[in-house]
């Protein structure tokens, strides 16, 4: 049962009022890209233990689609932002470097 | 014998009788008893047998940790299983039954598996898959189907007759655990101001404090208690629970409570239980510590009780469960034991402490009562089956070769303190190894974090490994401060109230009595008393080869019981790290997973069931079906009429009525469940042409266009007809489960990857009431309504042709009108808004009589569909099929670049010939087809199956064509028309059909455009 703030309606939304949206950032690829791009873009899909991002919706709330930087293993959450980028926002990736010195995700460091 | 002693109680009222039964028979107990220490009033030892060996078992404990005495409680629609007599406030005519016997508790034929005892070894059931299938069917199964499983599950036919509730709250800092520990932590954390709230499992205060004795701040105990309750309860910001138990801590500070209501009252009225949802910026875990037994041959033996719950038994309920009580030990904290039962006029035979220099001012005070202690000594074994008659005593260092024996018929054990860290441990919270008092206890520098990555839980008292009164007032205090000042408050800071309490001298770890005990002795030396799993079971699975605790326990069900292990966990990883030549911390725990103790179903469901296990849907025309025969079909959260139903009509003669009548007269069909979501912006056309297969972006402005939708794997999600409205908008209909999944979806991609596109989605579903008017004479009947009133829309094929819709009134109401038809009738669908929808609808009723007017409801709706060979998103598509295998490839826009499924459609999977197809089946005698029935082809599948070559999709009684008609999906099907397959009935019969166009009615189309 996490709590997420969201960041559109800044209400501290109980887990149960959202729907989880699965991994944030993913770069379509549709006709014309290769059986390997189109492969990787459907099913892998990042599973660390620690720094991950998320798509998430308050679905129960405003009905806004946004994106939350989290650990996976101590459930600590960096911060939640819009989903209308195509990286974590520079203050949310200080924030992770600051507690987790030498964290990395796909090509973000 | 067990009894009643004439003095001591001091939770009882003896002068407030109460009767009750156990197995049938009368007995009689005080209030303020729980059904264990009513039943040892009674001299009822023996309160169940065990799981697997069906061993006689008695009381060990006398709380949540108790073992062996499950019971079912109540009977008929209040009929519970695995009910702790401990846990259990006695009431006026509580019956219970004793558990997993037969025939009786005294006499159980399955008690030879006790004998058999060397077969039912470690693994037991793993090593029984191997063998032969006969051997599992005939002789194993039934055994052990007879033998396993604790209590009976109640009558499925019956529901149960209490109500129960959730309850939300929140807290600055909640405090599980009301104890001297919890109630000093939760004052120090009121005093700084917080909102606290704080649980207490039991009925009572204070926890074991009263019990044990020694003084805070100058008074006994239990007076102290009453004195923090009494400034407690003056507090605005404290909330005060008792009989609610802590069940399990979980992510960013959320917790369960559970309050047993009326379970000591039924019949007061209200709910029974209440589950408590709480969101706390802190947690304080003052859940106190349990004692574990001691591991000698015949532990198990009815009499043979944990040393505090023998003490707790005596003063707080004044029983005891013998006159002749032998006291084993390996700390000082039996002698309490050895004291309270000397006091309560209880003889004591003799005090066994391990140590060889014994204990301190505790057991110079035992011995000064007269009672004899010897050290270095333990039990070799314990006498006596259904209860105990005496006890062999040997040297603690030895193999168990009996130096005496005496008479006894109780034996109080003590193996030392494990504090209660399951709640500390359910949200991640880690554990450290306490050499000193051999226990895991939280480890401080690593809890269980909250968002912002700080702790959110903090143990106090005994479960943090206090060790006596003083250090866990202490302990209390600082957990109370640090928990405020966590939760934003300035703590009140401040000496933590004065304790005075015996030195103890240290205690020593014992896994094992005595030590080298031999293989006899340990194949009757028990660890888990539930699951029967015995200290040779866990060195055998060691010798096996499991070295990981969490395989070990699965291997041999240590700790998988009801209980969770609580007094079994720590003696049986003892047991392991001493097998594998290994340290206890290197072992490790298994996982501790809430809750704590079992709840209800009952409480977890909480109002939550019958009417409003979930929000009714209806639309505005409701009340109209629902008064006229409507049998309600669920269709997600919607209800809608499956047929009405005539008097003297069975519900199959109503569904072919209605499909006769639509075809040949009029239906009506109230349609207003279908998703509708307008789409509007600049870049709405663009944003449709990527949700939908074929082109929206060209359709005119007053046309419609039917529209599949794929996922982006290329799998259909959904199907229904497009309107153009004006030059920025489009209405989509989606099926009546779709409305806000495909909403959902659409916001996804536009919030998520094409947010700088111009496009708004608004789900108006519920805005409009739709009513499908459809037959040979809905236009006739909609003109008679505009006639009627004095002009409308025109209605012509020529003003108004298949696939368009317009904007006017008809018969008065503000509509839309859209040509379209999921039946193959002339057809209109009509919208009109959602506060017209009954007037609107029960002026077509009204005005169709002359027509032959009846309403339809959605088996109609299918057959109508299936007739004309139309597919329904979830009949013919289960979320692997896509546009492809159901024909549909005329919906794909060649012209488009890209759309959702697009490139996923050329995948090679995608692309195979060998896809199964869209057919239409019918069957050779004219029957119906068992829906999802697979076709068989030739040869057989690597595990011996016959082959599938197909499945029916969807199947009906056809009453136009007065035979069976199907649909499914066949491999190589549209080449294969005319041929014969055959579908095994699970039936046990061969069903034979014709693979045909899936077109059974009117296949030119001729019927709707008119
Ligand atoms: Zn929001």
């Amino acid at each position: 049962m996490l709590i997420l703030e969201c960041p559109y309606c800044g209400v501290k939304a109980e887990e149960t009022e959202l729907a989880a949206g699965g991994e944030a950032h993913l770069k379509r690829f549709g006709p014309g890209s290769s059986d390997e791009e189109f492969h990787d873009y459907l099913f892998m899909r990042e599973n660390p233990k620690g720094v991950h991002f998320e798509r998430w919706r308050h679905a129960n709330g405003c009905g806004k689609w946004f994106h939350a930087a989290r650990c996976t293993m101590t459930l600590e959450v960096f911060g939640t932002y819009s989903a209308q980028t195509t990286e974590p926002p520079k203050e949310i990736q200080d924030k992770i470097s600051e507690k987790r010195p030498n964290w990395t995700w796909r090509d973000v460091k | 014998m067990s009894t009643r002693l004439a003095k001591n109680g001091r939770l009882i009222d003896r002068s407030k009788q109460i009767e009750f039964t156990f197995n049938g028979k009368r007995m009689k107990g005080y209030a303020g008893d729980t059904l264990a220490s009513a039943l040892l009033a009674n001299d009822q030892m023996m309160v169940g047998r065990s799981f697997k060996y069906h061993r006689p078992r008695g009381l060990v404990a006398a709380g949540p940790e108790e073992p062996n005495a499950l019971v079912g409680l109540g009977t008929g629609d209040r009929f519970e299983p695995n009910q702790r007599a401990t846990t259990t406030e006695l009431f006026s005519g509580l019956s219970a039954q004793s558990q997993n016997h037969w025939p009786s508790l005294d006499f159980d034929v399955l008690a030879i598996n006790n004998k058999l005892g060397r077969f039912l070894t470690a693994g037991f059931y793993y090593k029984m898959f191997i063998h032969p299938r006969p051997l599992w069917k005939h002789v194993y199964e039934p055994i052990i189907r007879q033998s396993a499983g604790l209590g009976k599950a109640p009558d499925k036919e019956l529901k149960d007759a209490d109500t129960y509730e959730h309850f939300y709250f929140f807290a600055d800092v909640l405090v599980i655990g009301g104890g001297v520990a919890g109630l000093q932590a939760a004052k120090v954390a009121a005093q700084s101001g917080a909102k606290v709230l704080l649980l207490e499992q039991h009925n009572y205060w204070g926890g074991r404090a009263p019990v044990d004795g020694g003084t805070i701040e100058g008074m006994e105990p239990g007076a102290w208690v009453e004195k923090t309750l009494e400034e407690l309860r003056g507090m605005d910001n404290v909330t005060l629970r008792d009989r609610c138990m802590g069940a399990g801590v979980y992510d960013h500070g959320y917790a369960l409570g559970y309050e047993r209501l009326t379970d000591h009252a039924p019949g007061q009225g209200g709910p029974r239980h209440r589950l408590w949802r709480i969101r706390a910026s802190q947690i304080v875990t003052a859940t106190g510590a349990i004692e574990r037994p001691l591991s000698f041959a015949g532990n198990d033996i009815p009499g043979v009780m944990l040393a505090a719950s023998m003490r707790d038994y005596a003063v707080n309920w004044g029983v005891t469960p013998g006159q002749k009580v032998v006291v084993a030990t390996n700390n000082d904290d039996a002698y309490r034991t050895a004291i309270a039962m000397h006091g309560a006029g209880v003889e004591v035979v003799r005090v066994l402490d391990t140590r060889d220099s014994g204990g301190g001012s505790l057991m110079e005070e035992v011995r000064a009562l007269g009672i004899r202690v010897e050290c270095g000594r333990a039990i070799a074994k314990v006498k006596g089956s259904k209860r105990v008659t005496g006890v062999a005593i040997c040297a603690q260092n030895g193999e168990g070769g009996a130096q005496e024996e005496v008479e006894a018929d109780a034996v109080a054990m003590s193996g030392g303190w494990s504090p209660v860290v399951h709640l500390w441990s359910h949200c991640g919270g880690k554990l450290i190894w306490d050499e000193a008092h051999a226990n895991f206890r939280p480890d401080p520098e690593r809890p269980p974090l909250g968002a912002d990555g700080n702790g959110f839980v903090i143990a106090a008292g005994a479960a943090n490994g206090a060790a006596g009164l003083a250090d866990a007032l202490h302990d209390a205090q600082t957990a109370g401060e640090a928990a405020a000042n966590a939760a934003g408050f300035t703590p009140k800071v401040g000496d933590a109230p004065a304790a005075e309490a015996p030195e103890e001298n240290a205690m020593e770890a014992v896994w094992l009595m005595p030590a080298k005990a031999d293989i006899k002795l340990r194949m009757k030396t028990w660890l888990d008393y539930q699951n029967d799993v015995k200290v040779s079971d866990v060195q055998l699975a060691a010798r096996e080869g499991f070295e990981s605790v969490e395989h070990t326990k699965r291997y041999t069900t240590l700790g998988m019981a009801t209980d969770q292990g609580k007094l079994s966990n720590i003696n049986g990883l003892a047991i392991l790290a001493d097998s594998l030549g290994s340290e206890i911390p290197q072992v490790g725990t298994t996982t501790f997973r809430p809750p704590y103790h079992p709840i209800s179903m009952g409480a977890i469901g909480g109002e939550a069931r019958g009417e409003i296990f979930q929000p009714l849907r209806k639309t505005p025309m409701y009340d109209w079906h629902d008064s006229n025969g409507a049998d309600w079909e669920p269709v997600g959260q919607w209800r809608r009429p499956f047929a009405y139903v005539r008097s003297g009509e069975s519900l199959h003669d109503a569904v072919n009525r209605e499909v006769k009548n639509t075809r040949d007269n009029l239906g009506l069909l109230d349609a207003s469940t279908l998703g509708k979501l307008v789409v509007k912006g600049p870049d709405a056309g663009k944003f449709l042409d990527m949700m939908y297969t074929n082109m929206m972006s060209t359709l005119k402005p007053g046309k419609c266009r039917y529209g599949l939708m794929c996922s982006e794997n290329g799998f259909l999600i959904d199907d229904g007809v497009v309107a153009r409205i004006d030059e920025d908008t489009w209405l989509c209909h989606t099926t009546t489960g779709g409305a806000e999944r495909i909403h959902g979806h659409m916001e996804e991609w536009l919030q998520t990857e094409w947010w700088d596109w111009k496009v708004y989605v608004a789900n108006v579903t519920e805005q409009l009431a739709q009513v499908a008017v459809v037959g040979p004479n809905a236009r006739k009947v909609l003109e008679k309504l505009n006639e009627k009133a004095g002009g409308g829309m025109d209605l012509s094929k020529e003003a108004l042709p298949f696939m368009e819709w317009r904007d006017g009134e008809i018969g008065g109401f503000k509509a839309r009108a859209y040509r379209i038809s999921f039946s193959g009738e002339l057809s209109y669908e009509i919208a009109v808004a959602a506060s017209d929808g009954l007037a609107f609808w029960t002026a077509l009723m009204e005005a169709g009589q002359e027509f032959g007017v009846m309403p339809y409801g959605t088996e109609c709706l299918h057959i109508l569909r299936a007739e004309k060979g139309f597919i329904m998103i979830g009949d013919e598509t289960d979320g692997t099929v896509i546009p492809q295998d159901l024909g549909l490839n005329w919906a794909l826009s060649k012209k488009k670049e890209d759309f959702l499924g697009k490139r996923a459609h050329s995948r090679s999977h995608m692309a195979d010939p060998d896809r199964w197809q869209l057919v239409g089946l019918e069957t050779v005698d004219g029957s119906v087809l068992p829906d999802g029935a697979y076709a068989v082809g030739n040869g057989v599948n690597a595990n011996g199956q016959k082959n599938t070559i197909g499945r029916v999709t969807s199947t009906y009684y056809s009453s136009n064509l007065g035979r069976g008609i199907a649909m499914g999906l066949v491999k190589h099907g549209p080449s294969r028309m005319g041929e014969v397959i055959e579908f095994p009935g699970t039936d046990g019969k061969i069903y034979k059909a014709k693979i045909v166009d899936q077109v059974f009615y009117d296949k030119e189309g001729e019927k709707q455009n008119v």
